[in-house]
Parts: C-alpha cells; sequence; structure tokens
C-alpha cells in the first residue's frame, strides 16, 4: 500500500469527528491510523473504557463501521464468535462477504488485566483477527486506577504518591512478549508519532493468517497532568526514552527492531518523559530520588535485552 | 406426558439417550453454526457429544472450545450479533461465571440458546441437581424452560430456537433439565428426521446484523435518557413470548403429535389440594398423586415448564378452584420471605378474590434425593395447615435439623 500522506489522507475515517474523547487523548489518533491501515470490509469490537463511553453515547455515534461492545473482560471472545459465525455462514453459503477483518479493541486494562484470560484463550485457539490495545498506562475510565500497564513510580488514584509510597512500585507487565509467547504468527508495538511504521506494521497484522497483536502506546493529558499539546510529543519520548520501544516478533520466535527504535545511538533520560506529567512529579524530590534512578536502570536493562533479542549490536 | 395426542409421525428413529445426548442430537439437526461451550458437569456430554458430531464431519458448525463460560456466552454474543445461530450449554458455577454477560446477551436482544443441566451452587461445591443456578438468573432477560423428559429436552430444543429468533420476540432462551436426574439418564427418545428438523426450525433471520454494508453501532453507552426504554422494550418483547410460545407448539404438534403447553395439569380438576412444582420432581409428584387419589385424596399436580415469562393470570385461573397449593421447589433464597417458585405463585394468585393457601416446601437441595415420601409429607403438613387454617411461608423438607 501506499505510503505517502496525501493518499493516506484519502481512507474514509472510522471515527467521525463529534466523539467526546479529550482534548489531547491519544486514542483518536491511534484510530484514525488504524483506519488507513484497512484494507477493506471491518468489523470492530470494543472493551468497556474510554474509547467505548466516549463514542457512542446513545443516541449518537462516532463510528462508521460496524461496531460491537458487549462488556470490558470479553472482547477477544467476542471477536472470536464473530469470526467464527462469518466463517461458518460463509461456509453454509450464507455471507455475501468473500472476507471480513474482524478488529478487537481494548485499553490496557482490558488488555492486561480483566480481558487478559479472554485474550489468552482466543490466541491459543488461532482466530484470524487483529487485537490492539490502546495502552495509556492506568484505568483513565473510571478516574485513573493503576493497571498492569502502570508504570513503576506513576500516580495514580489507587497507587498515591505519599510520605511513604512513590507511586506504583511494580513493574509494567511486558505485555507484547508475553503475547508473543502464545507463538502466534505477528506481534508489534506501535506507537501515533511514527505513523508511516504503526499504519505498515497494522496492515502486516491484517494480512497474517491468525490472531495478530498489536500495542499501540497513547498518553491521557487527564491521566498524565500533561498538556494536551504535548501528546504526541510525549508519545515520540516513549520511543526515545525506552519506555514503548518500537519492535516487531514474528510467530513468537524471532524479534525484529523496528526503525524508529533502531536508528536510536542511545537511549533519551527517562526523566525526559516523565517531567512533562504531573503523575511522576513527586519522583523529582529527593525523597525519591533513589527510586527514581532505579526505574531508569529497570528501563535500560530492559532496553538491553531487547536489543540482545532482536540481534542489535 | 398428558398432552401427547397420537398421530401419524413422520419416520425417524427411536433412541435411548440421556437428556445431555438428547438435547446435543437436537442442535446438530437445528443446523447451528456456531456453538461456543465450555465443559462443567453434568452439563459436558452436550459439548463432547457436539464435538464428536464436528470430528465425525457430521455438521458445519464452527465449535468454539472456549477458555471459560464468560467467554462462552461472550462469544456466542459475537456470533449472534454477526447473525449467526448459535447456542452454548452451561450449569451451576458456570452458569454463575456467566452471569454478567447473560444480561449483555437479552440486552443485546440476541436470541441465543443455551442448555442448562442445573446444578447446586458452591459452597460447599456439589455437582448434584437443585435449581439455584438458573432460578439465580430468572430477571436476566432469558426465557426460561424447564423440561421432565429426555424427549421434552429434546422437543423443546429445537423449538427454543424458533421462539427466541421470532422477530417480536428476540430474546435468548434456556432450556433447563435437572442435573444427573435427566442429564445423566436414558430414557426413549423420539427423534425426528433431519429434514423435519430443518424444515421446522428454518434459517435464522437475523435484525440488523454487523454489517460492512450498513454499518451499525452495537452495544453503546446508554444512560438516564434512553436506558429506561431499552428495558421497556425487553420486558415487552417477554411478555410476547406467551403467544409465539403457543404459535410455535401448535406448530410443532402438527408435525410430530407432542407438545407440552407452559404447564401441564395433571388431575386437578377436582382437586382441594394442587401440588406444583418442575422438571423431575414433577414426575415423582404425579406417581403420589396416583396413589392418594386411590386413597380417595383430591388432589393433582401442575407442572410449570414455562418460568419466564411466567404465565401468571394463566395459572391464576388454574390453581383458583384449589383450596390449597403445595409448591415443592428446589432452591433456596436465604433472607427471603419464601422461595422463588412460590414467590412467582403467591403473586399469581394474590388478585384472586378467593385465595388457596400456599405452602412451600425446599426439597433436594445439592441432589438430595425427592422421594414420594417426601412429596406425601409435603401433601400431609399442607392437609393439616388447611384444617388449622394457617401456614409457615415456607419450610425444608427432607433434612437434618
Amino acid at each position: 500500500m501506499s505510503m505517502k500522506l496525501k493518499d493516506l489522507l484519502q481512507a474514509p475515517e472510522v471515527l467521525g469527528s463529534g466523539h467526546r474523547m479529550c482534548a489531547g487523548c491519544g486514542a483518536p489518533t491511534v484510530m484514525k491510523l488504524m483506519g488507513m491501515s484497512l484494507r477493506g470490509p471491518t468489523i470492530v469490537c470494543n472493551a468497556t473504557g474510554c474509547l467505548e463511553v466516549a463514542t457512542t453515547i446513545y443516541p449518537y455515534t462516532a463510528w462508521k463501521v460496524p461496531w460491537i461492545h458487549v462488556a470490558f473482560e470479553n472482547v477477544a471472545a467476542v471477536a472470536s464468535g464473530i469470526v467464527e459465525g462469518i466463517n461458518a455462514m460463509q461456509e453454509k453459503g450464507r455471507y455475501k462477504q468473500e472476507h471480513v477483518d474482524v478488529i478487537a479493541l481494548g485499553g490496557d486494562g482490558g488488555t492486561f488485566d480483566i480481558g487478559f484470560g479472554a485474550l489468552s484463550g482466543a490466541l491459543e485457539r488461532g482466530h484470524d483477527f487483529v487485537y490492539m490495545v490502546y495502552d495509556n498506562g492506568a484505568y483513565q475510565n473510571t478516574g485513573i486506577q493503576r493497571s498492569g500497564a502502570t508504570l513503576p513510580g506513576q500516580e495514580t488514584t489507587t497507587s498515591w504518591a505519599g510520605k511513604a509510597e512513590p507511586g506504583k512500585r511494580q513493574r509494567k507487565k511486558p505485555i507484547a512478549e508475553i503475547v508473543a509467547a502464545h507463538r502466534i504468527p505477528y506481534v508489534a508495538t506501535v506507537d501515533p508519532f511514527h505513523y508511516r511504521d504503526f499504519i505498515t506494521k497494522f496492515r502486516k497484522a491484517l494480512e497474517v493468517e491468525g490472531p495478530a497483536f498489536i500495542h499501540a502506546f497513547s498518553p491521557c493529558p487527564r491521566g498524565w497532568r500533561s498538556e494536551s499539546s504535548k501528546t504526541i510529543e510525549l508519545a515520540r519520548l516513549a520511543v526515545e526514552t525506552g519506555i514503548h520501544p518500537l519492535y516487531e516478533i514474528i510467530d513468537g520466535e524471532q524479534y525484529i527492531m523496528s526503525g524508529p527504535s533502531k536508528s536510536l545511538k542511545e537511549l533519551k533520560p527517562v526523566d525526559e518523559f516523565m517531567k512533562l506529567q504531573g503523575q511522576f512529579k513527586h519522583l523529582f524530590t529527593p525523597q525519591w530520588e533513589d527510586f527514581r534512578k532505579q526505574v531508569q536502570q529497570q528501563i535500560t536493562a530492559d532496553w538491553e535485552l531487547l536489543k540482545k533479542k532482536c540481534g542489535v549490536e | 406426558m398428558a398432552a401427547t395426542v397420537k398421530m401419524t409421525k413422520p419416520k425417524g428413529s427411536i433412541e435411548g439417550l440421556t437428556g445431555d445426548a438428547a438435547i446435543a442430537y437436537a442442535l446438530k439437526q437445528c443446523d447451528i453454526d456456531v456453538l461456543s461451550a465450555y465443559p462443567i458437569t453434568p452439563q459436558t456430554i452436550i459439548v463432547e457429544d457436539y464435538q464428536r458430531f464436528f470430528a465425525e464431519g457430521q455438521v458445519k458448525t464452527k465449535v468454539i472450545p472456549v477458555e471459560s463460560e464468560h467467554s462462552a456466552m461472550s462469544a456466542c454474543i459475537g456470533a449472534s450479533a454477526a447473525g449467526a445461530r448459535v447456542a452454548t450449554a452451561s450449569a451451576s458455577a458456570g452458569l454463575a461465571l456467566m452471569w454478567e454477560v447473560l444480561y449483555c446477551a437479552s440486552g443485546m436482544r440476541q436470541p441465543i440458546v443455551l442448555a442448562v443441566a442445573n446444578r447446586a451452587l458452591s459452597a460447599p461445591i456439589n455437582i448434584h441437581n437443585d435449581w439455584s443456578d438458573s432460578y439465580g438468573a430468572r430477571d436476566s432477560g432469558f426465557i426460561q424452560m424447564y423440561c421432565q423428559s429426555c424427549q421434552e429436552a429434546y422437543d423443546t430444543t429445537i423449538m427454543s430456537f424458533r421462539i427466541a429468533e421470532n422477530h417480536n420476540v428476540l430474546l435468548p432462551a434456556m432450556v433447563c433439565i435437572d442435573g444427573f436426574i435427566l442429564s445423566h439418564n436414558v430414557e426413549r427418545v423420539e427423534l425426528l428426521p433431519d429434514e423435519v428438523v430443518r424444515d421446522f426450525v428454518g434459517v435464522r433471520v437475523p435484525v440488523q446484523p454487523l454489517d460492512t454494508d450498513k454499518p451499525i453501532t452495537m452495544g453503546p453507552l446508554c444512560l438516564t435518557d434512553y436506558y429506561f426504554e431499552f428495558k421497556e422494550q425487553e420486558d415487552k418483547a417477554m411478555r410476547e413470548v406467551f403467544k409465539v410460545y403457543k404459535d410455535v407448539e401448535a406448530e410443532f404438534q402438527k408435525v410430530t403429535g407432542r407438545s407440552y403447553g407452559m404447564y401441564e395439569t395433571y388431575k386437578t380438576k377436582d382437586a382441594d389440594i394442587i401440588m406444583l412444582t418442575h422438571s423431575s420432581p414433577a414426575g415423582t409428584a404425579k406417581a403420589v398423586v396416583d396413589a392418594l387419589r386411590e386413597q380417595g385424596e383430591k388432589v393433582g399436580v401442575l407442572r410449570m415448564k414455562l418460568f419466564r415469562p411466567f404465565p401468571a393470570a394463566e395459572l391464576a385461573k388454574e390453581l383458583s378452584s384449589a383450596k390449597a397449593v403445595a409448591v415443592f421447589e428446589k432452591c433456596l433464597s436465604f433472607g427471603a420471605p419464601t422461595n422463588p417458585l412460590a414467590l412467582e405463585v403467591r403473586t399469581a394468585l394474590y388478585d384472586l378474590p378467593k385465595k388457596p393457601m400456599v405452602t412451600d416446601f425446599v426439597v433436594g437441595l445439592g441432589g438430595r434425593d425427592v422421594p414420594p415420601a417426601t412429596i406425601v409429607e409435603g401433601y400431609n403438613k399442607t392437609k393439616q395447615y388447611l384444617e388449622k387454617g394457617k401456614a409457615p411461608l415456607y419450610e425444608t423438607l427432607g433434612v437434618r435439623k
């Protein structure tokens, strides 16, 4: 497919204007890029979350493709049913479309945590669908609570920074690698700043036979206490600091570092990513200096390990 | 079956089948597009048998061996939303795990058929029969039909698609059988020829499926301004079931000679006391009635089949001439004034100018046997209470106190 911006902008939009996502939210941009990657008739399934509630307040909808929401923890199961229902009707000669792409969308809470069982089951069964998590690092929809995707040191309303605690203490679940361990054909991490990389990978995800998984980074100004104008800059910094490196995993085995991450000579300090956000403010006080250093060490170590897996250097 | 009419029947075969096997066979003949299910005792045979049909190439169904009952119902909703005919099966803890999505299935108006082999809920964990599982889901927007025989389980499964998929209904349906007592007992079942079932159930005609040519949004957020209207419509659809149920049964009777009604009456015409129950205890109660009748007792049985929607008006008429109604039910509603079945019956009778006395006997929890003696005990107690003119709201029978 053409990667010229002029051509990409011709793609029919999947999410219309007038939706009620917050100003500066990363998710609508992620959806726009997803829309630019589509190759034909598509059905979208959405787990409960910001994206679901803010784009479909009855009697309005911003979706221009068939879209379904059932519950929070089951979007992968709903997608399984759609895929197999269509397959059965096609085999019985009762379905007019020759092929329909099925996409499941979930936030990090719906994917890393509560929807993980359904996701794992669907991956094991091998349905031909694409699952994309838009990861904004917490349960933002219910008011910024910690999730398995929340970073160490991140303050949320269930991991407060206080005299005794530096925000969340635990590391973030390496979801892309956990998913890849199911040995599915295709896993990739994407970021809205690197839109060409995003679209190329999403298209690949649609084209492989069997399940594919996309881990999209999606800044949240409301939860992160960041300027709404800084969303894309934060998305860029997430890649440059190693918070969200860009890579692909083929068949659960072959790790490939993607261009934007591969071209980094060295990581920028995580501080640059954190400084733009109120949710890490406490880490810049003397009390949590050491903790902040530990977070940096962990990110650096993860990056080195990833490079090794990708055979870089 | 009281309502069985002998007539020239299409040539099918006669088999010895368990309740589970009868349901699995019915699902096969209904040519379902998707079966999405998880194993749980005592429902498992349904899934096992169906997977065998699949392995032998006897069905074109896509079978989704999901990782949980929650996903079983979720995948059913997805497939049904795409326009497919779908079914699943569960029991007890599995049904409990499905709870959240039961309401999604009905709220999204997906005509999914769910076979339930009724089993007690934990704790303590128990694999045997009572009705706590599906009674707990009585407000979930599912049609509920309780079967007394393997034949009825087979017939009801076939009819359930026609009822659920009817455009005036569009609600999911539970076909319930007593775990082990029916699910694992072999009975004589008359099977219909494949083409007869195929013609009877037809092909599902979905209303507003997910269609890439005509994109719609399903399952949106719906707040104070419209949520209530959706629920109002759902309730209206549930009330449509009475008529559709009767129509579908009448048609089924024409084809097979068999019908069951929303409920079945057995020697109730001149009965002073009517024993009201459903599923397997109903069979025992009928045998007890025969014995008591021989002793000159004026007693009969009303066996419920359709529990949701609850045919309150018809039932009130049927019970109005009795002096007492003795309810036998396999569910305990902790802290409630009375238990689910008696609660419904009392409500149905409340507006009668002359109300029969209602007694409520909780029996058979966790598969505790309900022998004729337990039914007789309830009958005798009801007689005594009638003489005294006063009865407790409910009591348990057949349990160490």
